[in-house]
């Protein structure tokens, strides 16, 4: 079997009797658009952190492109590709828009150490920033506080910082949680428009934004995988549907 | 592009502006009209530039410290020890030995301290500068315990400029040149992506782990940069005074310096220059005013800045601007 581009084998992760990723085998392919999804507590975010290196597992490997990185550190995984937002916004307040996305890109052209030549004139680093914030539509708030900006909008520049960082894979923990519905299209116009060659693992509530975007899916309960296929499949899956879905789809 | 404003005014953040010379302009015009005070502006520069070193790591990175006297007093006896000791009285090389102690002191204490953050960190700074309090009181006769070092006296500056033991005169503007160098590295760095990336540990540091940064490093790096400006605060109020005691060490000058750059503004650069002059000027003449009550003026008149000002006088002054231009 040809590796996947982002693999974990036999995950295990407890927090004292507490079992939040339970022997979890679990692959993410070249240019996937995946979503996970599962009951609140069912362990979503522990396994983003466990694939990002936030938390190390108790056993079980983390695989990138068929190579171990289950004991690198976050810096390192970030480094060779894998990058990741927030479930609650955590960006850089106090700063512009385009600066927020400028010190991710600082850090991905190894350029975030550099103490002599000011930020505002490494243009290369500010040229790709303002790259980024134009496939996201991002570019008129490009000089705006993000503190000044709707909600919706801090939804888009946590991914744009992501992005920023030019990952192989995007993990999005939640990215349309809080927004409100009527600003919520401009999330999903940005997640349908994200490039092809970027593996996308979405973890979203939002069933709509699941089925529209996701070609697979995996549900993952009380940290152990449930059951996993494509959309209709797992619609179509009884169990899941009284596990999960329950009423909301049923009715 | 809609974005260009925005990549315009990036790329002139860090460009000098007219005002930015008015306080050197200052610094130069007292010099003329103030003979008699030079021994005091002496201390209010030496003040500021602490005051800078501190804003690096509190105002940019975001670091509490309560121990910054630790590094102003590691410059201090360096210089007081090298000239009482070894006679090394050259004052330019003296500076780079105490840039030089209080930075390896700052990088050997950051790496350590800085894994820790919040009240944890603001103890354990306390008690680094404590324990460097203790050792110079312990070790008297290298330091001179107690009583410290009087009488220390330094060679001319370049070998031109004699220090000026009634007036001041040289040891002013010799302060004043070495704040401005001094002042020109804390600029630079603050607008380098180094600077920015402190800022952005400051604003959110789960963030700045997630895009990949090393965290931990550039904190410690900051902390020993700051340290070594600290260090040569301490040297030049030493060459000046041509003293060192244990009042260089203590927590009364670290809270001090926090309370002058919490006045005049946090991670703005010119905090410090205003938060130095008007501490240090209001200290003066309200002591020379009431003398046995001049402590309360002053603490009223902290407490309206922490009330009202949060962002400090140079804070104040921006919201001042803000609503006069709303109108």
């Amino acid at each position: 079997m040809i590796p996947a581009l982002l693999e974990t084998q036999a995950l295990c992760r407890s927090f004292g009797a507490l079992q939040v990723a339970n022997n979890v085998d679990f692959r993410l392919e070249a240019g996937a658009r995946h979503a996970l999804i599962g009951p609140n507590g069912a362990g979503k975010t522990t396994f983003v952190n466990l694939l990002t290196g936030v938390i190390a597992p108790s056993s079980g490997r983390v695989l990138l492109d068929g190579e171990d990185v289950t004991r690198l550190a976050q810096a390192r995984r970030v480094q060779r590709g894998i990058a990741r937002t927030f479930q609650i916004n955590q960006l850089f307040r106090g700063l512009t828009v385009l600066e927020n996305v400028c010190i991710a890109v600082a850090e991905r052209m190894r350029a975030g150490g550099g103490m002599l030549r000011p930020a505002g004139r490494r243009t290369h680093v500010v040229d790709e920033a303002a790259r980024v914030l134009e496939t996201l539509r991002l570019s008129a708030d490009a000089g705006r506080r993000v503190s000044e900006l709707p909600y919706g909008r801090q939804r888009l520049v946590e991914i744009a910082i992501a992005l920023g960082l030019a990952p192989r894979v995007l993990l999005l923990d939640e990215p349309a949680a809080g927004i409100p519905s009527a600003e919520s299209h401009i999330l999903l116009d940005a997640i349908a428009g994200l490039p092809r060659d970027i593996a996308v693992l979405i973890i979203e509530h939002d069933m709509d934004l699941v089925f529209r975007f996701a070609q697979r899916i995996t549900v993952l309960v009380s940290g152990t995988l449930f059951a996993e296929g494509t959309p209709a499949e797992i619609a179509g899956n009884r169990e899941v549907r009284e596990v999960y879905l329950g009423a909301a789809r049923d009715g | 592009m809609s974005a260009l404003p925005a990549l315009q005014a990036l790329a002139a953040r860090h460009r000098l502006r007219w005002w930015e010379a008015l306080p050197w302009a200052a610094g130069v015009a007292c010099f003329f009209l103030f003979p008699n005070y030079l021994a005091f502006g002496t201390q209010v520069l030496v003040t500021i530039l602490f005051a800078l070193s501190l804003d690096l790591v509190l105002g940019y990175a975001g670091i509490v410290t309560l121990g910054h006297a630790a590094f102003f007093g590691a410059g201090a006896y360096t210089v007081g020890m090298l000239a009482a000791h070894w006679g090394w009285t050259e004052p330019l090389s003296g500076l780079v030995a105490a840039a030089l102690v209080a930075g390896v002191v700052g990088l050997l204490s950051g790496w350590v301290l800085l894994r820790t953050h919040g009240l944890t960190l603001l103890m354990l700074t306390l008690c680094t500068m404590a324990l460097l309090e203790q050792a110079a009181n312990m070790f008297s006769s290298w330091t001179g315990g107690f009583d410290g070092m009087p009488g220390l006296s330094y060679r001319p500056i370049l070998g031109l400029f004699e220090f000026d033991v009634l007036y001041f005169r040289s040891q002013y503007l010799y302060a004043l040149a070495v704040l401005l160098l001094c002042f020109a590295v804390v600029r630079t760095l603050a607008y380098s992506p180094f600077g920015r990336s402190l800022t952005g540990i400051r604003e959110n540091v789960l963030r700045m782990h997630a895009v990949g940064a090393p965290v931990h490093a550039r904190q410690v790096t900051a902390y020993a940069v700051s340290a070594a400006l600290a260090g040569v605060a301490g040297a030049v109020f030493v060459q000046a005074t041509g003293y060192v005691n244990l009042a260089v060490l203590g927590l009364e000058r670290a809270a001090g310096v926090l309370i002058i750059l919490i006045l005049g503004g946090h991670g703005r650069l010119y905090g410090a220059f205003v938060g130095a002059v008007v501490y240090m000027v209001l200290e003066h003449t309200l002591s020379k005013a009431y003398p046995t009550a001049w402590q309360l003026g002053l603490g009223i008149g902290l407490m309206l800045v922490a009330l009202y000002a949060r962002n400090g006088l140079l804070g104040l002054g921006d919201a001042l601007r803000r609503r006069w231009s709303a109108r």
